[in-house]
């Protein structure tokens, strides 16, 4: 035992020297750099405009705090939309595969080996380019369903306050989805659905063949029994998987930067680049990814053990 | 006929919402394959030296791959060396290959990735054996991406193994220390570890040192995948039996001799199928090298579409992306799954 604590000891210091080392190097590269640390920038004005601001009222004349708070507002937005549109699509999927449909079934399972092995870098460019370079102006934009326009300057659509309508280049009116948000949104709920369908698809299956024959016997139709006997048991296997698609689709998010939509990310890279302020940009971004991932995790396992069998210890 | 019929009853129009579903797909195909079939072979433009037909055509411009394709596999690496390339293209998919098959998986194994790794390198870079050299900003393409993803898996595999371990250690400041590590990689994007290795690297270096980007990518890569495989590993190591470790440690084999001669080769054999699994997640990931500016497949693709010429041809562009990648993907995929099914009666045997 006395020989494990040398070697703790020693691994300790080992990491206090290779910390050391690297936070001098640092301090005297930003020396001869002639770089400010600190995080004093985040008050200085950002100059640059965001294509999509969100509920934040942001000028170029604004702070870089306000920048990035737009951009967190927007990684918000995308990951929360996103969550709740995939696992709606993502239990569809799942439940598809094991539907006694065939057709339905192969769909779906080209679906899933599609979706899953390519990656969804290449998806964000498909859909974007889809987008922006294949649909129409909005003089001659799609109209899938009434009042719904598909252009190239994305998806208008109506609320229950307003309808869009074509107003000279653009529409106005409604509510609206930029080129951007719209490939990202897309991209990643097809993307983390095809992950949720397995998990699904792996829950249902778990739950035994005895309790659906029961559920029958009973006379409940393949619905109500899927609902009130097969879902309730399968939750309890899905969650905890679910927890981890629903922190990739956050993290995922994050590649909204190759596609110009202003996330976090995007704005901390561009703050970096006009400030050189590489470290605490990166600092921040990995701050909030943590904070998000630690929140989420802590609300999953307060949910698993409300789904959890009583008096079972996990 | 019967048959069939028999077959379309039970399969296609079981009940109301069944048939329903059948009807709803079939008008689906009927209003989208068609158009479909259209645009990517009946209209499609196969063959031309410049954009001029594409762009009067109303099909698919595949004759933007052919133009392209040279500058999309081998990015710009010196012209006249492609076979360079193609030929550690070839090698590198080779070892994958045979190190796919159950029969070499024996200890040499380890020696001839050592002697590949080695060769392709030497094949790249050049400058011995006559072979002009050729700087590593120079790669791109295809083999770009399976190198990214081969050293990737080969440098955080070991690294992988040490975190599951001390993840599993008694020693509390191990045990912390590589908690802390996995948790840390797994919590944030692997955007951020990027900008990180990219941008700060530079910084955390003593003055004059410098390290190239490709290294500082791959550095990169292999932190991350080392976190998200140890706890690939650190499953394979929880669902050996507790009596494996009481019976090693009752013939009163030193801990260094437990962990690697009974514990390990169990532990990573029930491991495979999820460790190829999560190697596909990085030969996915590496596609983001794109977006500190290195030329990996993706990112040549992206860059023939900004040749005036044949701007605008970006669906084609990413199908082609799309296909190469899946083909890579998809074939592991199988392989796990394959492994997958025939994995348990073999680890029942060996327990």
């Amino acid at each position: 035992m006395k020989r494990s604590w040398i070697a703790q000891a020693a691994l300790l210091a080992a990491a206090g020297l290779g910390l050391w080392f690297l936070v001098s190097n640092t301090a005297h590269n930003l020396e001869t750099r002639k770089i400010a640390s600190g995080f004093g920038f985040l008050w200085r004005e950002a100059g640059f405009e965001i294509g999509e601001t969100g509920a934040i009222a942001y000028g170029a004349a604004d702070s870089y705090l306000r920048a990035l708070g737009v951009g967190l507002w927007n990684t918000f937005r995308v990951a929360a939309i996103g969550v709740a549109l995939a696992t709606v699509l993502g239990t569809l999927v799942g439940l598809a595969r094991l539907s006694p449909n065939w057709l339905l079934k192969q769909l779906a399972s080209a679906y899933v080996e599609v979706i899953r092995n390519v990656p969804l870098l290449v998806q964000l460019f498909f859909w974007y380019a889809m987008i922006a370079e294949n649909l129409p102006d909005p003089a001659e934009a799609l109209q899938p369903l009434a009042g719904v326009y598909l252009s190239n300057r994305g998806i208008a659509f109506p609320t229950p306050w307003s309808t869009p309508e074509l107003n000279g280049f653009n529409f106005t009116g409604g509510a609206a989805l930029s080129p951007e948000f719209a490939a990202l949104l897309v991209g990643l709920v097809m993307y983390t659905a095809a992950f949720i369908g397995e998990i699904v698809r792996a829950g249902v299956l778990s739950v035994g063949r005895g309790q659906v024959d029961a559920a029958y016997s009973m006379g409940l139709t393949r619905g109500r029994a899927l609902r009130f006997v097969v879902l309730p048991q399968a939750l309890r296997l899905i969650v905890p998987p679910l927890t981890s698609q629903y922190l990739n689709l956050a993290k995922n998010s994050s590649l909204a930067v190759a596609i110009g939509y202003p996330d976090l990310v995007s704005i901390a890279n561009t703050s970096m680049n006009q400030t050189g302020q590489a470290l605490e940009g990166v600092a921040i971004i990995m701050a909030v990814f943590l904070t998000i991932s630690l929140s989420i995790s802590a609300f999953m396992n307060w949910y698993n053990r409300r789904v959890a069998l009583k008096g079972v210890r996990r | 006929m019967n048959a069939a019929a028999s077959w379309m009853r039970a399969n296609l129009f079981s009940s109301w919402p069944s048939t329903l579903a059948t009807l709803a797909i079939a008008w689906l195909a009927w209003k989208l394959v068609p158009p479909f079939v259209d645009w990517a072979f009946i209209e499609a433009i196969w063959r031309s030296p410049n954009s001029n037909a594409c762009r009067e055509a109303q099909g698919a411009c595949w004759a933007f791959i052919g133009e392209k394709h040279r500058f999309m596999l081998f990015g710009t690496y010196p012209f006249e060396q492609h076979w360079r390339p193609a030929l550690a293209t070839i090698m590198l998919m080779l070892l994958w290959f045979f190190s796919s098959l159950r029969i070499f998986w024996k200890w040499w194994l380890w020696a001839v990735w050592v002697v590949g790794l080695f060769a392709i390198a030497t094949l790249m870079w050049g400058g011995v054996f006559g072979l002009a050299y050729v700087e590593n900003g120079r790669w791109g393409g295809l083999i770009l991406t399976l190198i990214l993803a081969s050293f990737g898996m080969a440098f955080a595999f070991p690294l992988a193994i040490a975190l599951a371990l001390g993840r599993r250690s008694r020693l509390p400041v191990v045990q912390a220390a590589c908690v802390v590590y996995i948790e840390l990689i797994r919590g944030v994007p692997l955007i951020s570890v990027l900008f990180m290795a990219s941008v700060l690297l530079p910084l955390f270096l003593p003055e004059g040192l410098t390290i190239d980007k490709l290294l500082r990518a791959q550095l990169a890569l292999i932190l991350f995948a080392a976190a998200y495989l140890a706890e690939v590993v650190r499953g394979g190591l929880q669902a050996i039996p507790q009596h494996q470790y009481e019976s090693a440690e009752a013939l009163g084999l030193s801990y260094w001799k437990r962990t690697l001669h009974v514990i390990l080769p169990q532990a990573l054999r029930v491991s495979i199928p999820p460790l190829v699994n999560t190697f596909i997640g990085l030969f996915k990931d590496t596609s983001l090298v794109l977006i500190i500016g290195l030329f990996d497949l993706l990112s040549t693709i992206k860059v023939s579409l900004q040749d005036p010429a044949w701007a605008g041809f970006g669906i084609e562009a990413y199908v082609f992306a799309s296909a190469v990648y899946f083909a890579f993907c998809y074939a592991m995929s199988r392989y796990s799954q394959g492994l997958e099914q025939g994995a348990p009666a073999r680890v029942l045997r060996a327990t």
